[in-house]
């Protein structure tokens, strides 16, 4: 067996066979629900898990103890737990690796979440291009059942409880939780108006909880180990530890579990062993392409949320995404707007034609076409869409436009005024060089 | 869209495991519409692609209108709603993959198999499409071929990639 790579989720990512019930146990897996299900009320479930201060890991950070609680206690309706797997925001790839190694430790923590809040169907919402996961995780939701774990009456605990699987089919928006519950429901993958949040009025107009895989990963420790026990890593307001996903020209990119708290330059330098030869890092985009980049110069800003809302960023869904110094920056933000334009569900105006006018501005500018007032243009275009579209896609594309403008602004002049780039460099080309 | 979207020759009926697991599928779910995404998955497997046809069965088996249907498989990027080549070669073109020279393979990919985005060679072995990100972002560039994800993607490796793919 390998050394381990993380304290929590990644302790055993990597022993072999861990897909494997037999293995799972053999590593304590599974032990949690027999000290959990009718021995623990539900109530105290709910509480050691908000005294762990554990946030949503998805991109939100909101408090997972408290969005439980909000389930209303004397609904007639039945309750449903729908986990979040449309892993699709760019830069991000934890839930993939964490679902294809280790898929008994989701159902586990899936059934524990459900019975703090009185959930007997589990809904497990994967992104299309994860159907090769939907297997792995099948055949593990069929090991469980055949153990006793999940069914009519989960280790005889009176508790009832099933997952479904359930395979979206290629939609950016479906990570949005409400567009998620019109796409379980077989609707167009769109938005829908909050309040009534999904806790009231969520799938089937029924009390709903959504939470994201490495969220409901962490439940089985904290409910067997306690709030405390958690509380050893990671920041007061941001206990535990993140997976952090790096991408980009770092000499070893990958998936790394820390402590929240780690500052972004340990987590470059140290754990990916720093950038490739030749190169120096430009800026990071620390939470997912949808929250704003950070200057070299504010490496030393913490991986927790209020480190990262300090330094006027968001550790989001923890994306790392590391940009060199070879690397247009109108070029990297016109991809990032095409992305959000390709991806707009177009049910709202500002976000639907917002995007668009963002790429073709963008688009204009890297082809050195662009005019001295296309940059406060951009701004002004994202100001309309930031805070003013349905969801919160219109805040994703609109932030990182605002962003690199704030940081990298003499960029974005040079192009204007020397019609090219600033770094001269294509992306591609940067890397035939640095390969050759 | 083109006129074949709208042309429909016989009517298909699913086969028995398909219609089998259909009715299994069904019972997950608080209503029957809740199961379109599943069932156009299971008409894609079945013929390879979406057709027509395939589009009015699905609208039959869950008692839903049409132009529902139409509109729900459309929404989707993954729903082939024509036929495609033996291998998907679907690269991503997302900001990690193309810090990492997507841009770069998905021209060589163009030039090598002398098709476009979208398109399918006349041998009917490969259909290239770019795709915004496929969570493999530390393995950029990335093309997932049908359900395979192929991670570190250099054109070397590319082009020993496709001579596999028969």
């Amino acid at each position: 067996m390998s050394a381990a790579r993380g304290p929590l989720l990644f302790k055993d990512i990597d022993t072999p066979g861990l897909t494997s019930i037999d293995t799972y146990r053999r590593g304590g897996g599974y032990e949690t629900p027999a000290l959990v299900l009718g021995k623990k009320s539900p109530d105290e479930c709910i509480e050691i898990v908000k005294a762990s201060g554990l946030r949503g890991r998805g991109g939100a950070g909101f408090p997972t103890g408290l969005k439980w609680s909000f389930v209303p206690r004397g609904s007639p309706k039945p309750k449903y737990l729908v986990c979040n797997a449309d892993e699709s925001e760019p830069g991000t790839f934890k839930d993939r690796e964490l679902m294809e190694k280790n898929p008994h430790l989701l159902i586990e923590g899936m059934l524990l979440s459900a019975y703090a809040f009185g959930a007997h169907v589990g809904y497990l919402y994967l992104r299309g291009e994860f159907a090769y996961i939907q297997r792995i995780l099948e055949r593990a939701i069929g090991e469980a059942r055949a153990a006793g774990l999940l069914g009519d009456d989960v280790l005889g605990s009176g508790f009832k409880f099933e997952i479904h699987t359930h395979l979206g089919a290629g939609a950016y928006i479906c990570g949005e939780e409400t567009a998620l519950l019109s796409s379980l429901e077989g609707y167009r993958g769109q938005p829908r108006l909050k309040p009534p949040f999904p806790a009231v009025e969520g799938l089937y107009a029924s009390p709903t909880v959504v939470n994201n895989v490495e969220t409901l990963m962490n439940v089985p420790c904290i409910l067997r180990h306690g709030a405390s026990w958690f509380r050893q890593w990671g920041t007061e307001k941001s206990p535990g530890t993140k997976i952090l996903s790096v991408s980009g020209p770092v000499k070893r990119p990958g998936n790394y579990e820390v402590a929240m708290g780690l500052p972004l330059r340990a987590l470059i330098d140290e754990l990916c062993g720093g950038m490739r030869d030749g190169l120096q890092v430009k800026a990071v985009i620390p939470g997912g392409s949808s929250v704003p980049p950070l200057p070299a110069s504010l490496l030393d800003t913490g991986l927790d949320y209020e480190s990262m809302n300090a330094a006027g960023t968001f550790i989001g869904s923890g994306g790392v995404i590391v940009i060199d110094d070879r690397t247009c920056l109108v070029d990297t933000l016109w991809n990032i707007t095409r992305f959000y334009e390709h991806e707009s569900c177009g049910k709202c105006t500002p976000c639907r034609e917002g995007t668009y006018w963002m790429s073709e501005v963008l688009e204009r500018l890297e082809h050195g076409q662009g005019r001295e007032r296309d940059i406060d243009l951009l701004n002004d275009v994202a100001d309309n869409i930031n805070g003013k579209s349905f969801c919160a896609l219109g805040d994703a594309a609109a932030m990182p436009v605002m962003g690199f403008i704030k940081h990298f602004r003499d960029e974005f002049e040079h192009h204007v005024t020397h019609r090219r780039c600033l770094v001269n460099r294509r992306r591609d080309a940067v890397l035939a060089e640095a390969s050759a | 869209m083109s006129d074949a979207l709208l042309e429909v020759s016989t009517p298909l009926e699913w086969p028995a495991k398909a219609q089998a697991e259909i009715d299994e599928l069904l019972g997950h779910y608080a209503n029957r519409r809740s199961a379109i995404l599943p069932v156009l998955w299971i008409a894609q497997r079945e013929w390879g692609w979406i057709p027509p046809a395939a589009l009015l069965l699905v609208a039959r088996t869950l008692g839903l209108p049409e132009p529902e249907v139409f509109g729900i498989a459309t929404f989707y990027t993954m729903f082939n709603l024509r036929p495609i080549g033996r291998h998907h070669l679907q690269v991503c073109m997302t900001l990690s993959c193309s810090l990492m020279g997507a841009d770069r393979l998905f021209r060589h990919l163009e030039s090598k198999l002398g098709i476009g985005h979208g398109e399918t060679t006349a041998d009917g072995r490969f259909t290239l499409r770019r795709v915004e990100c496929l969570a493999a972002c530390g393995g950029g560039p990335c093309m997932q071929v049908n359900e395979t994800y192929h991670e570190n993607l250099d054109e070397a490796q590319a082009d020993r990639l496709l001579e596999s793919l028969r």
